[in-house]
């Protein structure tokens, strides 16, 4: 009876598991979509769509010359059948009717998406320390406290804004910490990328809000190609927060996004992202395919960047934040939470490249396996010759919920000098029928059981994360996990 | 006695993966009484435990188990528990990332609720559980440990009683707390469970051993074999079958 037990267990997690995902719903609006397929013609038609000045449209026809060239990666513990990328329509927009002149004008029915999304645009009930730029498809919907920020020197904007109206600093940074060719799903995105965010912090100036982005997928056959960088100028501090969300769909639809951040001397900048795609149904239907390339450079001594992400949706995540140690004395951070369940994928980790002198990293890795799902950490630690007395520290713990799920750790460490100090710290533990059994006997339920259990071991990344968004990640969990919590 | 008792045992059956372990158990314990199940190994005495506790893992092919006059057969394990029913574990289980502070007062406030009385906050938790911590002699840096994890096995059995104090459950059913004590725990254990006894309550001791029964006096002592009560005696019982061992009731 054993396998009867098991199933009690699995039955009662899988009911707490299988919460509705909440944001499932779609938007019906008025689209303005190209045809399907991918090709020069349609990039420049994306290029000229969004009145893009030469140089970027050279960018793009270069990528993509690149992209063809290349085929997907295949190293990844990630099972799915071939992406049709000539089934994709490329870029798709809600139709403006006029040109906004400030965010109370943008359609009803878009903030009214944003709004079921707990993300409020309009003047009134906007949040007082968050900026937004809601992402919308192809295209920014509109980005608030954009005069206030302005004060301090400060751009936010979404990326169309910015290669029209700071060519100079687009043209000088795109693309230097990603190249276009450095893999399959980064050159696809540098040839077809429609919009995200783009944030320049001044000299000596700490943003005095959290930046924040919110992409929604809305369409059905569209794939986001969302690009966003971030600069980080001299001793300058900025927070910034990624959210996503999808409709439920039964097909896969892709999401392959750049994101780069450049901190010089003395600057610091911390990129965190509660990422909740549509993870597909219970027996792996639909979702989204995630196949995101992030990464930053210390490129100044003193500077440092950190990456929190909390992973919850996606029906495949592919994804490594990761942190190129130039500066002297620079530090990266890496912080993850990635929880799978049902038949969802994920293989994510981070690099740390270490090329300064005494520059320190440090992994701090949760992944949380339910259903028959499959999570893996992928990691790579470079330490080079001239990186004399430099220091990383590594945690990758992983905890099982049931029976049927897994878990895996593939950490690489590469280590060029004799100076250099690595640590590296791994466990496996499961949430099994006698923890639970033990929770139940002293009374306690087995949602409240989950919670303690699950919140216990996020807590380290948890800590990281902007108020804000620890809130919004415990409640995330809660929701995928322990039923209702208040 | 006339009165009704607080557990009632009628000819129950129970298996795992369809072997039958429990094979007509018959059993009745009054409020005020200590009874001590001996047996070896095998015998069903932990089936026997985690049966009453409602785990999972047991099927329960026949009979009734009444507690307080009332048949729990079909109830979940959190709801005996908030009747009363307490489990003290043979082996309890390492829960890392939650602090024994944490665990112990949601399992408090949960009984709380359960009997229609106000939650405590964490600062009211404090003074009620550093109250506790005395009975078994335990510091109060022990509550910011995580549940069970690295406990040493004299902590992890000192944990248990803890947890019976604290849930001050009416039944108490302990599975082998004197195995791998050293004397003194033993004895400051024995104190802590001979503390909390009283009239209105009942405790079952899971032992091989004469040994716990000469700081606990039992009132009654049966003898387990292939999953039933194959004899029923005095505290004397216990001192005859260390003597004699088990084989002598063959």
């Amino acid at each position: 009876m054993i396998n009867q037990s098991n199933k009690t267990l699995n039955t009662n997690i899988t009911k707490l598991v299988n919460q509705p995902y909440k944001y499932g719903f779609s938007t019906a609006i008025e689209r303005d979509i190209i045809e399907k397929g991918l090709n020069p013609d349609i990039i420049r038609l994306i290029s000229q769509k969004k009145q893009e000045p030469a140089f970027m449209l050279t960018f793009r026809l270069k990528a993509y010359q690149k992209w063809i060239q290349m085929s997907s990666p295949k190293w990844a513990q990630l099972k799915f059948s071939e992406i049709n990328y000539q089934d994709i329509i490329y870029y798709s927009a809600p139709k403006i009717k006029k040109k906004l002149n400030s965010l109370d004008e943008v359609d009803a029915e878009l903030l009214q998406t944003f709004e079921k999304l707990g993300i409020s645009l309009s003047e009134q009930k906007r949040l007082t320390n968050v900026a937004v730029d809601a992402v919308f498809d192809s295209v920014s919907i509109g980005t608030t406290f954009k005069e206030e920020l302005a004060e301090e020197g400060i751009i936010f904007c979404s990326m169309s804004e910015a290669v029209l109206e700071y060519p100079e600093l687009v043209e000088k940074y795109l693309g230097t910490v990603v190249p276009i060719g450095d893999n399959y799903y980064s050159a696809l995105n540098s040839a077809v990328f429609t919009d995200g965010s783009f944030c320049y912090i001044p000299k000596n100036v700490i943003c005095p809000l959290d930046l924040s982005t919110y992409f929604r997928i809305n369409d059905q056959q569209s794939g986001q190609f969302e690009r966003t960088l971030i600069i980080a100028d001299e001793n300058s501090t900025v927070s910034y927060l990624e959210g996503c969300t999808a409709p439920q769909y039964d097909n896969n639809q892709l999401h392959a996004a750049v994101v780069e951040l450049i901190a010089f001397e003395d600057a610091y900048i911390k990129y965190s992202t509660v990422q909740n795609w549509y993870a597909g149904n219970e027996i792996g239907e639909g979702g989204i395919y995630n196949f995101v390339t992030k990464r930053g450079l210390c490129a100044g001594n003193n500077s440092k960047i950190s990456w929190t992400q909390v992973e919850t949706g996606s029906s495949i995540t592919w994804k490594y934040p990761s942190c190129l140690l130039v500066g002297d004395n620079s530090k990266g951070e890496f912080y993850s939470v990635a929880l799978t369940n049902n038949y969802q994928q994920a293989d994510t980790g981070t690099k740390m490249i270490h090329v300064g002198k005494k520059s320190r990293s440090r992994i701090v890795s949760k992944g949380i396996s339910a259903g028959q799902s499959k999570n893996t950490y992928r990691g790579l630690v470079n330490i080079t010759t001239k990186a004399v007395g430099a220091r990383n520290y590594s945690q990758c713990d992983s905890l099982l919920i049931g029976n049927l799920s897994n878990a895996n750790t593939f950490p690489i460490i590469s280590v060029q000098n004799s100076t250099s100090k690595v640590e590296h710290e791994a466990s496996t533990s499961k949430i099994g029928e006698e923890q639970i059994f033990y929770f139940l006997q002293r009374g306690i339920s087995i949602e409240k059981a989950i919670e303690l259990m699950i919140s216990g071991f996020c807590r380290e990344v948890f800590t990281e994360l902007p108020l804000e968004f620890a809130a919004e990640a415990d409640r995330l969990l809660s929701l995928k996990l322990e039923g209702s919590v208040g | 006695m006339n009165k009704t008792p607080i557990l009632e045992i009628k000819e129950l059956k129970a298996c795992i993966n369809q072997n039958e372990i429990l094979k007509n158990l018959n059993l009745k314990v009054h409020k005020g009484e200590i009874h001590a199940i001996m047996g070896p190994n095998g015998s069903g005495k932990s089936t026997f435990s985690k049966v009453l506790a409602g785990h999972p893992a047991y099927n329960v092919t026949a009979g009734q188990i009444l507690f307080k006059g009332l048949n729990i057969l079909d109830l979940d394990p959190e709801d005996r528990s908030h009747l009363g029913i307490f489990l003290a574990f043979q082996y309890p289980i390492e829960i890392p990332g939650v602090s024994n502070e944490d665990f112990l007062r949601l399992a408090y406030n949960a009984k709380q609720k359960a009997k229609n009385e106000p939650e405590v906050d964490p600062l009211q938790f404090l003074i009620i559980i550093n109250e506790k911590l005395k009975l078994v002699d335990m510091s109060s840096t022990f509550l910011s440990r995580n549940v069970n994890e690295g406990f040493s096995g004299g902590e992890k059995k000192r944990n248990e009683i803890l947890q019976m104090i604290l849930l001050d459950s009416d039944l108490s059913i302990l599975d082998e707390t004197d195995s791998g004590l050293d004397i003194d725990a033993l004895k400051i254990i024995s104190n802590g469970i001979n503390t909390f006894m009283n009239e209105n309550k009942a405790i079952i001791l899971i032992t091989h051993y004469q040994r716990l029964l000469d700081y606990i006096k039992p009132d009654f002592v049966h003898v387990m074999q292939n999953g039933k009560i194959i004899k029923t005696g005095s505290a004397d019982l216990a001192q005859e079958l260390e003597l004699k061992g088990y084989e002598w009731l063959k």
